[in-house]
């Protein structure tokens, strides 16, 4: 019993420090509709801040509470200014920019501050000091808490009443709710945005760096925490519901609580199996958030959103033009001759941006045209990659069958994920497709007998007459080829309009007897069979697959290919990929410090082009058209 | 570190540049393609650098091999198998390297071993620790340096048998080096002490464990004695909390890799006093080798080894040592070269296996302590890594035949 008690107390400190870190997400998010990849790394900033103000304040000596606690608070202020240079320079300049595109800014904004933090404190971790008066523990019901912990329980409700005093009782907070509600109307009532924004945008980073700074009595300063802090993030804000703070703090709670007794209970006895609830930590934030989604599409607290006024109008341009035809023909004639001019190498980097750009298309399609947007590609791809070697590994299938087998694994999963995900919308949606792809990832990860666990399978290599590079090189630029291009075509298809029409105006489809829902499952079976192809074939191009095929960071730079090209025309995510994938070969090859040159790039790809490479290429085009 | 900036700086430019063909620039120097997770683990692969470089220019020092200079060409392979295998295709193809060495992940590791075996190339996996490497998915092509998972865990056991514990908790990083050490452990110590008893165990996420409730939860299932396998952020998070709800206090605690200055040091005043453990204790191993290696290091770079640096240092000497054995740089003599190959490494002599591959190179076992505000490794022995192998027969039947 009191084991019980200590762990619901521990849960509460995991949950004070959820909230911390997401309210200033849900902030930020609930204001400027900025998917913020970079709140992990004000998070990280935070407590590498707060460790080199604390350790120079008790350099002298003793650390008193004075300096332990002014240290996280300058922390805190010092990642809120940085939070408000980055937005008044960067994100404000790309407000306008097709929905999304910001998330590419902030994803450049993560690689800098990721090397920028490895070359100012070095690659060992930094375990700060205790806290000064809070250093040992106290006894609750026989057994010893750390009195930390306790002060972290009420320091969470303690800002939580802060915001609430701030958010209701301030004239500030009052703008901020009604920009939170519906931005554009506060625009037209004189609300003036930019300063709104740029404070909002402050006071998350804030937050952040504060969640952060909070922490360092509890774990070192490492780099990994960004990335291993923005998912969790993200959860928490989604299943509160996107703009609501007494949700964040709801969602932390319920995801704290499980976390701790899923650790706390152990092995449990069922059906005559053990099982151990402790590996469910894995997953077990994206399970609650797979569950709640289904159930409330709105998060716990959260509201429908404000009608969004996109304005309608065909983004897609029917048919290219025939310069436009002449140039495609160009290009895939010039990759039809390269394995007799290339350099071998460079035929190896071809299959790899043919593969992306297959993979960043299957993404365009879902969210150009069908207007649904998915943090989880990478579970398609991965599907595939694996339906493919299991094949091979486990059944003895030829390799010809297993690559159109893979495909066909990864429709599965989309026939199951994307039947829940179509009753959302918006970033409900795409977080329900994190949730989804996280589960397929840790079943991979774990599953040692069938998939390899966290090792994966290796030994998937193509069937004889594809062995040579050329052959395999062939190969993938006719599938992928073929695959991109019935893409496009499938737009512009009877299919492709009503999905369109539905993505403009759903509720004239609904008048005109448009089933939309069952059209977006079909989207999403759709894109998950091309995915899973592109991870067949990306499966035997390398010999050897793991469960990164399906996590976070292929998802992401699926993504970042996709916004990078241009979200709205369908040469887009060629163009992207292959940008991407050749810049981090050459990027990688040149210097030590290639993420923080990679994220420059990008931060100023996205300034030069908001639309997109393809995008601003296309507008060039029917400027010099019509001119 | 700052040099690096300004390498960051000039880099921007040459990045168009690099785009021409890298033609093999130095007719007369032998390269080889080293690849390792640079930038998502930079704290182990530092000191492996530095080590390895050190190896390289003493090496080239003496004489190279065959009176040719020694190159290497070192990649980032981002810590991922997909990109680890274009960029070994890259230094194949495009660098004309003659063989393979580096890696740091396991998934990395099996991923280039088996690009290895379809190139037939000789391939020198450094760190990976997953025992499959040179056991299940074992081929001809690839050797591996480090002690496996396997190995170091059958280093703690005749410790943890002898102390006649019978109730154990065990806590491990969620993914297959814990769940490998985890296995081992159970299996090895229930032959060496059958009436023993596993009352807990906890799986915690790499890199995210909840330090309380598991300190907590293994507290509760009160055991004689505690194995860990958590390493890096995780280790800090669970000796902190550990300490202050008292969950060490009279229990005896092993961890694997515990020893090595890479997870020790960042621990400072907080590191553990009394646990068993693997590791390397730079600052108290008296052999000459060892001396040798250690003044060099430090007259180098005025820093003191880790761990990374010793394998950095050994792997690009066993390289030299195959080379210079096989007295060619055709991939199949070079295989026949490593096959029972002895280097002088700062442990003393290893030797990679004809049997599995694998090489002998052991570690250092003993208990920590606190010196000086900081965590050492006392009452240390070397373990050589030879004595701690399953028989011959069991390693056959686990490799595939060739």
């Amino acid at each position: 019993m009191s084991s019980l008690v200590i762990q619901f107390l521990n849960g509460l400190a995991g949950a004070s420090t959820l909230f911390l870190v997401a309210v200033g997400l849900s902030l930020i998010f609930g204001v400027t509709r900025i998917v913020n990849f970079a709140h992990g790394s004000f998070y990280m900033l935070g407590i590498y801040v707060a460790y080199s103000i604390i350790s120079r304040a008790g350099a002298g000596g003793g650390l008193g509470p004075a300096g332990f606690w002014g240290g996280i608070l300058v922390a805190a202020m010092v990642v809120g200014a940085l939070g408000a240079l980055i937005e008044i320079l960067l994100l404000r300049r790309i407000y306008h920019a097709p929905e999304m595109f910001q998330l590419l800014a902030t994803f450049g904004i993560v690689l800098v501050i990721k090397d920028y933090v490895l070359w100012a404190w070095g690659p060992e971790d930094l375990l700060g000091p205790r806290a000064p008066g809070l250093g040992g523990s106290v006894e609750i019901l026989g057994r010893p808490f750390p009195e930390y912990d306790l002060a972290l329980v009420f320091i969470g409700p303690l800002v939580l009443g802060l915001l609430w005093l701030l958010l209701n009782r301030t004239r500030w907070g009052t703008l901020v709710r009604a920009a939170t509600q519906d931005r554009e109307m506060a625009g037209a009532l004189g609300v003036n945005q930019k300063w709104l924004f740029t404070a909002v945008f402050a006071l998350g980073s804030a937050l952040a760096g504060l969640g952060g700074a909070l922490q360092i009595p509890r774990e070192p300063a490492q780099l990994f925490l960004d990335m291993g802090v923005i998912a969790d993030a993200f959860v928490v804000v989604v299943v509160g519901g996107m703009g609501s703070i007494p949700g964040a703090a709801l969602a932390a709670f319920i995801i704290g609580e499980i976390k701790a007794y899923c650790v706390g209970i152990g092995q449990v006895g069922f059906l005559g199996y053990s099982v151990s609830l402790s590996k469910l930590t894995l997953v077990a934030e994206f399970i609650v958030m797979a569950i709640v989604l289904v159930m409330r599409p709105w998060g716990l607290l959260g509201r429908q959103q404000g009608a969004q006024r996109i304005a309608a109008g065909a983004r897609e341009r029917p048919a290219a033009g025939r310069a436009m035809q002449i140039a495609v023909l160009a290009v895939a004639g010039a990759l039809a001759v390269m394995p007799f001019v290339a350099q071998p190498y460079t035929i190896v980097l071809l299959i790899d941006i043919l593969v992306y750009a297959l993979f960043a298309a299957s993404l365009q399609f879902l969210m150009g045209p069908a207007g649904l947007v998915s943090f989880g590609h990478a579970a398609y791809f991965g599907l595939g990659a694996y339906g493919a070697a299991l094949l091979v590994k486990k059944a003895g299938l030829p390799m010809e069958f297993a690559l159109a087998g893979g495909p066909l694994a990864a429709a599965l999963g989309a026939v199951v994920f994307g039947w829940f995900c179509v009753r959302l919308s918006g970033v409900y949606l795409a977080m329900l497709t994190l949730a989804f792809a996280q589960i397929a990832w840790s079943i991979v990860y774990q599953w040692d007998q069938f998939t390899g666990g966290s090792n994966g399978l290796v030994g998937v290599w193509p069937a004889p007459w594809l062995a040579s590079k050329t052959a395999f090189y062939y190969l993938a630029f006719t599938l992928c080829g073929c695959g991109i291009w019935l893409l496009r075509r499938i737009v512009y298809s009877p299919y492709g309009c009503a999905l369109r029409a539905g993505r403009d105006s759903p509720l004239r489809c609904d008048a005109i007897g448009i089933d939309l829902a069952r059209l977006q499952w079909a989207a999403f079976v759709l894109v998950g069979t091309f995915a899973g192809l592109a991870g067949a074939i990306y499966a035997f191009s390398k010999g050897s697959i793991s469960p990164e095929t399906l996590g976070i960071p292929l998802s992401v730079d699926a993504l970042v290919m996709v916004l990078l090209g241009g979200i709205h025309t369908a040469s887009g995510p060629v163009v992207g990929a292959a940008v991407l994938t050749w810049l981090q070969d050459t990027v990688v090859r040149n210097t030590d410090y290639w993420r923080a040159l990679l994220g420059a790039i990008i931060i100023a790809l996205v300034l030069v082009f908001p639309q997109g490479i393809a995008g601003f290429a296309r507008r060039r085009w029917a400027r010099s058209e019509a001119a | 570190m700052r040099r690096n900036g300004v390498h960051f700086l000039v880099a921007a430019g040459l990045a168009l540049t690099a785009l021409l063909p890298a033609e093999a620039l130095a007719q007369g120097a032998i390269k080889l393609g080293e690849l390792n997770s640079y930038k998502v683990f930079p704290a182990f692969l530092d000191p492996y650098r530095k080590g390895m470089e050190l190896a390289l220019e003493q090496a080239n020092a003496s004489g190279g091999v065959f009176g040719r200079k020694i190159e290497i060409v070192s990649r980032d392979d981002n810590g991922n198998p997909g990109d680890a295998v274009r960029v070994a295709e890259e230094l194949l193809s495009r660098e004309n390297v003659q063989f393979l060495m580096g890696t740091f992940a396991s998934n990395v590791g099996l991923a280039v071993a088996d690009f290895a075996r379809q190139k037939k190339v000789l391939f020198i996996a450094a760190e990976p620790l997953t025992d499959k490497i040179t056991w299940q998915s074992g081929n001809r092509y690839t050797f591996r340096l480090r002690a496996s998972t396997y190995m170091q865990t059958a280093m703690l056991i005749p410790e943890a048998a002898r102390l006649k514990k019978k109730r154990w908790a065990i806590v491990y990083p969620n993914y297959e080096y814990g769940q490998s050490a985890t296995a081992a452990f159970k299996a090895l110590l229930k032959k060496a002490q059958p009436d023993v008893e596993f009352v807990a165990e906890q799986a915690a996420p790499l890199g995210k464990i909840d330090g309380g409730a598991v300190a907590q939860a293994l507290a509760d299932a009160k055991p004689d004695a505690i194995f860990s396998s958590l390493f890096g952020a995780d280790l800090a998070r669970f000796v902190r909390e550990g300490n202050t709800r008292g969950l060490f206090k009279g229990r005896e605690v092993f961890n694997l890799l515990g020893g090595e200055p890479e997870y020790l040091d960042p621990l400072k005043d907080e590191a553990p006093s009394g646990w068993y453990v693997t590791g390397y204790p730079w600052y108290a191993i008296g052999t000459p080798e060892h001396k040798r290696f250690l003044d060099a290091y430090q007259k180098k770079y005025g820093d003191h080894p880790r761990l990374g640096s010793v394998v950095g240092y050994t792997t690009v000497a066993s390289a030299v040592a195959a080379m210079k054995r096989a007295g060619s740089l055709d991939s199949e003599k070079l295989v026949a070269a490593m096959e029972g190959l002895q280097v002088d490494s700062p442990f003393g002599k290893i030797t990679y296996r004809a049997l599995d591959h694998q090489s002998t190179m052991g570690a250092y076992v003993g208990r920590t302590a606190l010196k000086d505000g900081r965590g050492v490794m006392t009452d240390f022995s070397y373990a050589d890594g030879a004595k701690f192998m399953p028989s011959d027969d069991e390693v056959r039947r686990m490799r595939p035949a060739q």
